[in-house]
């Protein structure tokens, strides 16, 4: 059965993110630039201002002079290994995240009841938010060594021995709880702004299914979902406060270094160890970011 | 100029406003800010009626539970009636040194602070030397010559159970191998960062073979332990231990304490000994800020933590006062908060700024392996 086709959009454009604003030359430049400043201000003194800190304290000993000595301390351990476990961690929990949150998303989009539309999107925004030690305590309560659920998998004759809640298993777990809802709330967008009709264009043409997803629906979706897996892979490298509830060290991370070096009660602090590690993470934020980059320039070339 | 300038100086100067408005009003009672003793403000009661006009004291990171500061801010309030601001009550020392310096010529910035004795010698010139009263009463090791710093009170390494569900009550720090423990046993924080997990620790190392100068038997034991899963790396809270996903743990023993009172009423019955092997304690320390913004009631407050009163109070709540001996001997200590301390026998060797050093470089580089 083929239904009319009416109103369709250009397929390939994501209707929400055409631009539409054309500048109209050169008279309003000058007042374009006022309107910039104070956004200008705002990013240089809560984005550049910090960089420059961090990359500075990150090249300076505590006594002030200029050393390496800090940079240097990033290759041996446990910073060697914070740096493999948090990116392994992240991207884990980016993929897994973005693959799971990407078809619950889809489920809910293509479903007709506006009640689970609603009742989804409410609870994601909840759901994505919810993190910290009270995260970490809720799953400990469920599924630690003496919870609920583990309780009564060995009331049935179930023994997970290998499953180590506050292993790096159970942290991946752990981060999927916040990571899928957070990928459901940034996708459901994109999703929705897939229009039915491009498919039925697309079979009225004879395009089968898959080739429908090859040539428009995969191309269209691409960037959003790069961009939504980088959002997640960012968020997992920056969460700290349930992993140090879990792990008590066991499981480096460099968020949880990071903090290590700032608030001690153990030994006095050592900012510079701190900012080097933060430098690492925006080298590994700004490493991404031209991955992200190519593969979208990439899929627009699909696309054309 | 063009307007974007005089847009961008608009920012800059509310800005830079913004910022001299939080760091005004440093202290102008500069007579207190160097008093060396009482006696140099003309005895005690002028120090006490200066500290009055001052109104307040900023005090940082003293939770109320941990060796019973909730009484004792209390009691100096109502006593002077000088009005305690306690910040970030759940920070660190480090949080502390930090403190003092990025809020220096602030009137929020600390007055005093209770440190650690990793945090006591390298910040030396940030603290004001006071010499207390009662001076004489504490021991030379544990004060600087210069007044610049003295140790308050202390405690023990002690291991805390849950006696309604351990059925054999662990007394030293091998009983705990016991395959009854497992998966119970949790430390309260990261040892390369929480202070009494890395003295739980420096004390096993002590039980293995180890000194005060060799931590690696402390850490081999915890990876044993880990190893045979009666250690889990979830932190003890009271949440942890009420919910009974931690049984037993290892703390200072005033915490424990604590925690035997703040448990009750729950199905737990939190009981709390010292072990036998490994016998560890530290101290924490007293220090007036140098750029405290109300330096009389930093000194008055110093005065009562050292009256037989302040040190008392923290008696009451399990942590031994560093005047204990001279309050024996002059018969002004709380037989009944004494007797209720849990029980030591020996004493413990404390460690030293350098030895805490290198035990927690030796942790910080070796922990991860050890337990993951």
């Amino acid at each position: 059965v083929t239904v009319a086709v009416q109103n369709v959009d250009t397929p390939g454009v994501n209707p929400a993110a055409a631009p539409r604003a054309v500048s109209s030359g050169g008279r309003r430049r000058g007042a374009g630039l006022i309107g910039l400043a104070p956004f200008a201000v705002f990013v240089g003194f809560f984005l550049g201002l910090p960089t420059y800190k961090i990359v500075v304290g990150a090249l300076h000993g505590p006594d002030g002079s200029w050393t390496l000595a800090s940079v240097r301390q990033l290759a041996h351990d446990p910073y060697k290994d914070a740096l493999v476990q948090t990116v392994k961690l992240s991207l884990y929990t980016a993929l897994l995240g973005g693959a799971l949150g990407l078809a619950i998303a889809f489920a809910v989009v293509s479903s007709t009841s506006t009640l689970l539309r609603h009742v989804v999107s409410t609870a994601s925004g909840v759901l994505a938010y919810f993190g910290g030690v009270p995260l970490a305590f809720a799953f400990l309560a469920t599924m630690g060594p003496q919870g609920l659920a583990t309780r009564w998998l060995v009331h049935i004759g179930v023994h997970l021995e290998r499953f180590q809640l506050y292993g790096f298993n159970g942290l991946t777990l752990v981060y999927l709880y916040f990571q899928i809802p957070l990928m459901v709330l940034v996708i459901y967008p994109a999703l929705e702004g897939l229009r039915p009709q491009w498919f039925e264009a697309a079979r009225n043409l004879g395009a089968s299914r898959a080739q429908y997803w090859r040539f428009v629906g995969g191309p269209v979706l691409l960037p959003p979902v790069l961009g939504a897996v980088m959002l997640l892979f960012a968020n997992s490298l920056a969460a700290y406060a349930t992993a140090r509830a879990l792990t008590s060290g066991s499981i480096p991370l460099l968020s949880v270094q990071i903090a290590n070096t700032l608030s001690s009660n153990v030994g006095p602090s050592q900012e510079n160890l701190g900012y080097a590690m933060g430098l690492e993470l925006i080298v590994i934020v700004a490493l991404a970011m031209v991955g992200y980059s190519l593969l979208q320039r990439r899929a627009a070339r699909w696309a054309g | 100029v063009n307007r974007r300038t005089v847009g961008l100086l608009a920012g800059v100067l509310a800005l830079g406003l913004a910022v001299a408005g939080c760091s005004s009003s440093s202290s102008k009672n500069s007579k207190a800010a160097s008093a060396k003793s009482a006696a140099d403000l003309g005895g005690m009661d002028q120090l006490a009626a200066a500290a009055k006009k001052e109104g307040t004291l900023n005090v940082i990171t003293l939770p109320r539970t941990w060796a019973n500061y909730g009484a004792i801010m209390d009691d100096f309030t109502a006593k002077y009636g000088i009005k305690i601001t306690d910040a970030n009550p759940d920070g660190t020392s480090a949080d502390e040194i930090t403190a003092i310096k990025s809020l220096k010529g602030q009137s929020r910035a600390p007055d005093v602070v209770d440190i650690g004795p990793a945090f006591t010698t390298v910040n030396k010139n940030l603290f004001a030397p006071y010499k207390v009263a009662t001076w004489n009463d504490i021991p030379d090791s544990q004060k600087d010559a210069d007044g610049a710093f003295y140790q308050d009170y202390g405690g023990y390494v002690s291991i805390g159970y849950d006696a309604n569900r351990i059925k054999t009550p662990p007394t030293s720090f091998a009983d705990l191998k016991n395959p009854e423990y497992k998966g119970l046993i949790g430390l309260q924080g990261d040892p390369t960062q929480a202070g009494a997990g890395f003295a739980a620790v420096y004390a096993a190392s002590l039980a293995n073979g180890g000194s005060l100068d060799d931590i690696k038997p402390g850490i081999d034991y915890f990876g044993a332990l880990k190893q045979s899963g009666n250690y889990i790396t979830v932190a003890a809270t009271k949440a942890s231990v009420e919910s009974g996903q931690v049984g037993v743990t290892i703390d200072w023993d005033y915490n424990q304490v604590a925690f035997v009172s703040a448990l009750k009423g729950s199905k737990v019955d939190w009981k709390v000994v010292v072990p036998k092997d490994g016998l560890y304690a530290s101290y924490y320390n007293q220090a007036i800020s140098a750029t405290a913004p109300h330096p009389a009631a930093a000194r008055l407050w110093e005065e009562y933590l050292y009256s037989a009163e302040g040190q008392n109070l923290y008696l009451k709540g399990a942590a031994r006062p560093v005047t204990l001996k001279a309050m024996q001997t002059g018969g002004t200590v709380d037989q009944a908060a004494l007797s209720a301390l849990p029980a030591v026998s020996g004493t413990a060797q404390l460690a030293s700024e350098t030895q805490i050093d290198k035990a927690k470089a030796a942790l910080v580089a070796d922990w991860t392996k050890a337990v993951s």
